[in-house]
């Protein structure tokens, strides 16, 4: 069920790795488990952050959940239409992107799961 | 699912914003069993009773139901619980599940001087299922022979609901008209699956503790452990409606009565956030620049779009309008106080 053009993290976030850009969003899994999203937080472009650091937030009726840089890079484009709103990231998850970001080691992109292997984690 | 007072209750069925917005709108079934019942009778039932909570029981009728206080020599909450009338000589607290034994120990150790009177813990012999919402009349009346538009709110009364023995009670946590049904616990299943095949044609469906809580908040009803507990009193937690202060002296009444004269030094208020963002439970509050007080609840509500919650307050600072910020992550967000409830349905015909 989980795209095969894309990639996943540990931390339940997808990617969409296109040359050297990395388009962000949460899975499936991850809204399924927040429910009903709220609010998103989101950096403006031009931060740069490394892997695993907190780039944004994203709270739903019953928590808040940081998210990850899944590589290290700079934001080159926020979707400011996704903070306005942000129920889409339940209805369309993966297509719900929040983030472009310049990645700045192509092999971080690499260590990225695929569709299969991020399926058996959510298992 | 979470754990909740021992109990694994699920969250959300369905998802908390539909589950709110169906009870708001037709209706929603709550499994509610968690909650505690601890009985007091005997011939100085009332007296014990009298003695323990805040609110005046001498004013009920049999079969009425008022909201009231469990509270300590301090005026602060052991809990806050609904006392039932069944008639003089027995009445029925239905407390908190995180509470029950706590409760138990207290009243009976409260209640141990007067008189002829017993408490004793009830919980294991009911299951309680709760149906909420415009179209919780409609639908339970079609499973009972009993009149339900005469019961009124905070009265209830025994019969048959789905031919099990229950007794109904026109309560509810969610600022909607409803019922809470109690039944024995061997037929909570059959009254909650008859409950639901009759309602689902009218749009109820199953609700969970999420939705629970922000309907409550939304309709201004404390939460114990969130909005009181034993570090705050009656007054403080501004629910001195529920106050008998005419009765005789009880449990912390000296310094609830001070309190209401001189006045507390801080309030609980409800609040909307001006800036987009939830003030959650347990975050700072900031008055002038200084840090003031604590959210003790705070949400989205789902059917008014907005962020609401209560805080603690100076009391000199907690009029209707007034502005304050709240360090949501280390990020100071306006919120303004507001009158409570957010939410007050309707007269419906």
């Amino acid at each position: 069920m989980y795209p095969t053009d894309l990639k996943y993290t540990k931390d339940h976030e997808w990617v969409r790795v296109s040359g050297d850009q990395a388009r962000v969003g949460i899975t499936d899994y991850a809204q399924k488990q927040l429910g009903d999203v709220v609010y998103l937080e989101l950096p403006e472009v031009g931060r740069t952050f490394n892997k695993g650091d907190v780039f944004g937030t994203i709270e739903s009726v019953k928590a808040v959940s940081e998210l990850y840089a899944p590589v290290a890079g700079e934001v080159i484009q926020v979707n400011s239409d996704l903070t306005q709103k942000p129920e889409f990231v339940n209805t369309d998850p993966h297509g719900s992107w929040m983030v472009v970001l310049k990645v700045s080691s192509a092999g971080e992109a690499n260590e990225l799961l695929d569709a299969a292997a991020y399926t058996d984690l959510t298992k | 699912m979470v754990e909740f007072g021992g109990w694994d209750m699920p969250v959300e069925y369905s998802g908390i914003v539909q589950e709110h917005l169906a009870v708001r709108t037709a209706g929603g079934l709550f499994d509610v069993s968690h909650m505690g019942q601890i009985e007091i009778a005997g011939k100085d039932a009332l007296k014990a009773v009298q003695h323990i909570t805040s609110n005046d029981a001498g004013k009920l009728a049999d079969m009425q139901i008022q909201y009231s206080a469990l509270t300590t020599p301090e005026g602060t909450f052991v809990d806050d619980v609904l006392t039932y009338r069944l008639n003089g000589e027995h009445f029925m607290l239905v407390v908190n599940a995180s509470n029950i034994m706590k409760d138990f120990n207290w009243i009976a150790r409260n209640i141990a001087g007067i008189g002829d009177a017993v408490a004793v813990n009830t919980s294991s012999r009911y299951g309680l299922i709760a149906i909420q919402g415009p179209v919780a009349q409609h639908v339970l009346q079609s499973l009972t022979g009993v009149d339900l538009s005469a019961i009124k709110y905070y009265w209830f009364t025994t019969g048959e609901v789905a031919n099990v023995r229950v007794t109904i009670s026109r309560t509810g946590y969610t600022g909607e008209d409803g019922f809470e049904v109690f039944v024995p616990p061997a037929s909570a299943e059959r009254v909650w699956d008859a409950l639901l095949a009759a309602g689902r044609p009218h749009g109820v469906i199953p609700a969970g503790l999420g939705a629970r809580d922000t309907l409550r908040l939304e309709a201004g009803m404390r939460l114990y452990g969130n909005d009181m507990d034993e570090t705050t009193t009656v007054v403080e937690a501004d629910l001195g409606w529920i106050v008998g202060w005419k009765k005789d002296a009880f449990l912390g009444s000296d310094v609830l009565k001070k309190q209401k004269t001189e006045g507390a030094s801080r309030k609980l208020v409800g609040f909307e956030m001006l800036d987009r963002a939830i003030g959650r439970h347990g975050y700072d509050v900031y008055v002038d620049g200084g840090k003031a007080g604590v959210v003790t609840s705070g949400t989205q509500t789902p059917f008014l779009k907005k962020g609401i919650g209560m805080a603690y307050l100076p009391a000199d600072r907690s009029a209707a309008g007034t502005e304050f910020e709240i360090d949501i992550r280390g990020r100071r967000v306006k919120a303004k106080v507001v009158p409570m409830p957010f939410y007050k349905r309707g007269v419906r015909s």
